[in-house]
């Protein structure tokens, strides 16, 4: 069964439809990465999925649950479904490792000590066991979206949305972000990525979209959607974006 | 200079009995104005338009409407519809309700000066309006808001004043019984800005204390 499911997905900004019937699914374990030019709708598609925007036609499911944004239970599937930001959002007033525990012990409700536990090993498997005391500010970019991944982590989600995640950061910072992220795909984390980073797309995805104008126009592997795109579009952006 | 240093231990005693009433009437007005203006700021910021535009309207309308009107309404007014209040009890609900607009916009310029992602951050782990609202954005509001707010408990210490006009023989009704009783204008009112002054100080250092704490704890 899909973790989860788009079907017919369209949106609109007033008059503007900006998604134009998008459906795909993601299978557990899978790591889809969207790829596409710049007002594409990737991020708008990706904030659908845990109801940070709504749709107007359609249905997106969450094992099987409709992400309703009206809904009572739409707190309840966004805990199933956490997001990584191009910005990163971390709360500026907390701590690293009070970043982290926040959604499990105010959300989740889970023992406080548990918690915490739990949040020290995160943000040491993101490498940053030393800085679990350090305020958002006195982190790195690249430090602070490893919170931002523990902090999703802590959730214990059953699939994470990175939204351009490493868009914001400085060129020799983005490694490490990957890094991380490549050792959640090897420990089968169902991830969606919008990234713009082609390498990370395809050596980690099992699948490729390719999304142009608010239309899913291409999907596939990797290596065939990266490497023998079928769609003219699709091969106008990857030659614009690679290197010949 | 000798001749008010003298005449402080006889004047200062009587217009003590002033400052009580003076800080009874400024905190249970802060008190009133911060939970009425929290109470306007979050109707505002609810995003349900009914209760915004109401929250917008109250605002509107009390803040139009001078202080010392309010008073003389719910001191004056309110007896002939049933409901009498004392003296202290009407400055009290008085101020509190003619400020409530201030404070309303003070929070609400904390509120919305809190980035939209975090906003975005608290709903994605599933936090619902009052946990977004307590652990996110109320906290970082709070360091926005807090000089203004603290530059409007100051005012409203200062407008304590107006209760005199409703009989409340606060600091300053206290000074002017007193300095047409005594004919000593010069000293008394002297002594009566002073004792403002002295009272003001500390809330304004207070104030500054409390922003240097919260800067550093960021």
């Amino acid at each position: 069964m899909s973790i989860i499911e788009l079907r017919n997905i369209r949106k609109s900004f007033g008059t503007v439809e900006v998604i134009h019937d998008v459906s795909f699914s993601v299978e557990k374990g899978e790591v889809v990465c969207i790829i596409g030019p710049s007002g594409s709708g990737k991020s708008t598609l990706l904030r659908c999925i845990n109801g940070l925007e709504t749709y107007q036609g359609g249905e997106i499911t969450v094992h099987g649950e409709r992400v309703d944004t009206g809904s009572s239970r739409i707190r309840q599937v966004r805990a199933r479904v956490a997001m990584v930001f191009q910005r990163f959002n971390l709360f500026p007033h907390r701590t690293a490792l009070e970043n982290v525990a926040e959604g499990p012990i105010f959300v989740k409700k889970e023992p406080r000590e548990e918690v915490l536990a739990r949040s020290r090993e995160l943000l040491t498997r993101v490498g940053l066991g030393a800085k679990i005391d350090a305020y958002p500010a006195q982190l790195s970019g690249g430090q602070q979206q490893r919170v931002a991944i523990a902090r999703a982590l802590g959730m214990k989600p059953d699939a994470i949305l990175f939204d351009e995640p490493t868009s914001a950061l400085d060129p020799e910072l983005v490694g490490e972000v990957l890094a991380v992220m490549r050792s959640l795909a090897d420990e089968g984390m169902t991830m969606v990525v919008v990234t713009h980073e082609m390498g990370f797309a395809r050596e980690v995805a099992d699948r490729v979209l390719f999304l142009d104008g608010g239309v899913l126009v291409e999907q596939g592997p990797p290596d065939e959607v990266l490497s023998r795109p079928q769609h003219p579009r699709t091969q106008d952006f990857l030659r614009r974006i690679l290197p010949s | 200079m000798t001749h008010f240093l003298s005449q402080v231990p006889t004047y200062l005693p009587i217009l003590m009995q002033g400052v009580y009433l003076t800080l009874l009437v400024t905190l249970g007005a802060f008190v009133l104005a911060t939970v009425l203006g929290l109470v306007w700021a979050f109707m505002r910021v609810s995003g349900i338009a009914p209760l915004a535009w109401t929250a917008r309207t109250i605002i509107v309308v009390v803040r139009g409407i001078p202080g010392i009107v309010t008073l003389f309404y719910i001191y004056f007014v309110l007896p002939d519809l049933g409901l009498s209040l004392s003296a202290v009890q009407a400055a009290i609900i008085g101020l509190g309700i003619a400020y409530s607009p201030y404070m309303a916009e003070v929070f609400r310029a904390g509120i919305e000066a809190i980035d939209r992602g975090q906003t975005e951050a608290a709903l994605s782990i599933g936090m619902g309006w009052d946990l977004l609202m307590r652990r996110v954005v109320l906290p970082q509001a709070i360091r926005v808001a807090l000089p203004p707010y603290g530059s409007t408990m100051v005012m409203l210490l200062k407008d304590s004043s107006l209760a005199s006009t409703i009989t409340v023989a606060e600091l300053s009704l206290q000074g002017k019984l007193l300095a047409s009783s005594t004919f000593e204008n010069t000293t008394i009112f002297t002594l009566v800005a002073l004792i403002y002054l002295a009272m003001s100080l500390p809330l304004t250092a207070f104030n500054a204390w409390l922003e240097r704490r919260m800067r550093q704890a960021r």
